[in-house]
């Protein structure tokens, strides 16, 4: 049964623990990686998901995908709970949600040819699928992500890390998924290969009806391809926006300082622009910040902060933030 | 203004197995006092072996020939030993991970300070004293209790600190800077810029950026040098270059970053992707992939030469318009 019609994908109260140990015989601790996360995923959106290392945005990505399982919450898959689902189920759902890596060689097993690689989702996910359509699929991915057929016999060494991350998404591509989760895809690329890769995701996008979940730390990359956007900050939503509304009119106080720390490539705006210096840095998960994570680096940060968690609230018909001073900021900011 | 830095015909080469790898050639310019240049290229541009090369620093098959003048020396093929009598004094250099130029075993007291008793001759109580000091410039909080810490025990942007206060104790001429804030989040990426304007500004430091990223470039560099194959093919102020590039790659860069205030429908990659200098195209080596080029590019490698007559070159065959829209 599907409550609404335009999500692919619903994530509620989602929470995802982690026991770390300091040694033999202390206790371990416990990290809260994500905490009581909702949002969802519109079909044929791209979904940006932002935040500073350490937020849960990778964890985040996993959960979606039941790599990881989350401890709390549902993960709704066309209205179906998939976070409980018994593994063998979870494989016939996994044909439809696939994900790219950020790391192109270190996701590729060095041992298998390209045609391998890009053919091994078909072997585990559709083994209806014989070998003959296999390759037929195998070159057509390739020549969608601008591949030659004819290297479909060389290994990934061979590959440079712009064409590795081809081979990643082609991968990622064989089962025709309706949605794909890129983990940080153009991070570790040149910046003149990075832009054709961003280029090539949107391009995909369109031709097979894709929606993307875009997980990146990179927020001008996220702005370009996003159509809305979704900033995390240790482990939690702080707030849910459309790109221009995100970027016209920031809410929360850390996505203002988020975007004002963005270094932007146009040295007269960059002279110009007052940086609204965020102080220090991000604190332990293990032990976070009472109240409003945040408030330890806010500098409007008040008693009630540090007292009482805010609760995600929905302003003006959709967006989401979750701070207890955002109307009387708004409103300074208007200012 | 003077010059605390002038290189000329800079080549670093590296012995592989069957061949030689040329990863720097020709490289010549100057770095005036006080000023912030910023090298900009993608991997295999030789933005970082140059300056390896200019430390005395490069990997055991590398060698590097030209000269480097810090002042009246020549730093280029000048024995460690004597390499390290201006080393951490006149010129320093910082890397992308603290962690490599920290030594694990050593309190961060203790390692700073060595640096002073060895290039200023300071007692060693004096030295702790302007240890302390100086990580309080470089804003680090309680920084007694943080002396006595060992760089494990620090965050990743503190340590980012303890290195800029461990390259600027002798307040050098010239500090080097390798892609010092690519591995950080962005937040700290903002204070970390902040405090290399605030303090080469009071030291009257020249600064070296190398980076790929533009806007780090936009925001910190009065000058900027765009390197590819291991050639300088633009170099101007950072004004010139952004607003009104001449050589198509650095159009190119441009083109391909994106820009956070702006949801551009596409982005204008270059195609193609960054050369293996093991096998450097003929001619200019940007041609394979430069949508101005003509026969010429193929054949002849273009010089880098004056344009306009004044302080910005080029090397590029290309003569008409770039036709580039302001990146504004």
């Amino acid at each position: 049964m599907l409550e609404h019609n335009d999500d692919l994908l619903r994530i509620e109260n989602l929470s995802k623990f982690f026991s770390v140990s300091s040694g033999l015989f202390t206790r371990p601790f416990q990290l809260k990686a994500l905490q009581d996360i909702s949002f969802t995923v519109k079909r044929g959106e791209t979904l940006g998901i932002v935040g500073e290392s350490g937020c849960g945005k990778s964890t985040l990505g996993r959960c979606i995908l039941q790599l990881l399982s989350p401890d709390e919450g549902r993960v709704l898959w066309l209205g179906e709970d998939i976070a409980r689902l018994p593994e063998e189920q979870m494989r016939l759902r996994r044909r439809d949600l696939q994900i790219i890596f950020q790391d192109p060689l270190a996701s590729l097993n060095p041992r298998m040819t390209v045609g391998e690689i890009i053919a091994d989702p078909l072997r585990t996910l559709m083994p209806e699928v014989d070998a003959k359509g296999r390759r037929e699929r195998v070159i057509k991915a390739m020549e969608a992500v601008g591949l030659l057929p004819e290297m479909i016999n060389r290994y990934p060494h061979e590959f440079s890390g712009g064409q590795a991350q081809r081979i990643g998404i082609a991968r990622a591509l064989i089962t025709e998924p309706k949605l794909i989760v890129c983990d940080e895809p153009v991070s570790a690329l040149d910046v003149s290969v990075q832009a054709q890769i961003v280029n090539l995701l949107s391009d995909l996008k369109q031709q097979f009806g894709l929606t993307l979940v875009f997980i990146s730390h990179n927020l001008s990359v996220v702005r370009h391809v996003s159509d809305r956007i979704l900033v995390l900050y240790l482990g939690r939503v702080v707030e849910l926006a459309s790109g221009d509304d995100l970027y016209a009119d920031p809410r929360h106080p850390y996505t203002r300082a988020l975007l004002t720390a963005v270094p932007i490539p146009d040295p007269r705006r960059a002279r110009q622009r007052t940086i609204d210096g965020l102080v220090g840095e991000i604190p332990s998960p293990i032990n976070p910040p009472s109240g409003c994570t945040f408030r330890t680096r806010c500098r409007h940060a008040v008693a009630l902060c540090a007292d009482k968690r805010p609760p995600l609230e929905t302003v003006d018909g959709g967006r989401l933030v979750a701070c207890h001073r955002w109307r009387e900021l708004a409103v300074t900011a208007a200012q | 203004m003077t010059n605390v830095l002038v290189v000329d015909d800079l080549d670093v080469t590296f012995a592989l197995h069957q061949a030689e790898v040329k990863a720097v050639s020709d490289l010549s310019f100057s770095l005036a006092a006080g000023e912030t240049m910023a090298v900009v290229g993608e991997s295999g541009s030789g933005k970082s072996q140059a300056f390896l090369a200019i430390m005395g620093l490069l990997a055991r098959n590398g060698r590097a020939a030209g000269r480097a003048m810090l002042g009246e020396v020549d730093l280029i093929g000048m024995p460690g030993d004597r390499l390290d009598a201006y080393r951490g004094k006149d010129i320093a250099m910082i890397f992308q991970d603290p962690m490599t130029s920290l030594n694990p075993s050593l309190k961060v007291r203790t390692q700073l300070a060595e640096v002073l008793v060895r290039h200023q001759g300071f007692a060693p109580d004096k030295a702790g004293r302007a240890v302390i000091e100086m990580l309080e410039r470089v804003g680090i909080p309680e920084p007694v209790k943080r002396a006595s810490a060992y760089p494990h025990e620090l965050s990743g942007g503190m340590r980012q600190r303890v290195m800029i206060a461990m390259a600027l104790l002798c307040r050098p001429k010239i500090l080097i800077a390798d892609e010092p804030t690519t591995a950080l989040d962005v937040t700290v990426q903002a204070q970390m810029l902040e405090l290399f304007k605030t303090l080469t500004d009071e030291f009257g430091t020249a600064l070296v950026l190398i980076t790929h990223d533009l806007g780090v470039v936009a925001g910190v560099a009065d000058r900027m040098m765009v390197m590819y194959g291991g050639r300088c093919v633009e170099t101007g102020t950072v004004d010139e270059l952004f607003y009104d590039p001449r050589h198509p790659y650095t159009l190119g860069l441009l083109h391909s970053t994106p820009h956070v205030a702006k949801r551009a429908q596409r982005l204008d990659p270059i195609q193609g992707l960054p050369p293996s200098l093991e096998r450097l195209p003929s001619g200019c080596a940007f041609h394979p992939r430069c949508a101005f080029r003509f026969e010429t590019c193929f054949a002849e490698r273009p010089q880098l030469l004056p344009v306009d007559g004044g302080a910005r070159g080029r090397a590029c065959w290309y003569q008409g318009s770039l036709k580039h829209e302001e990146v504004a």
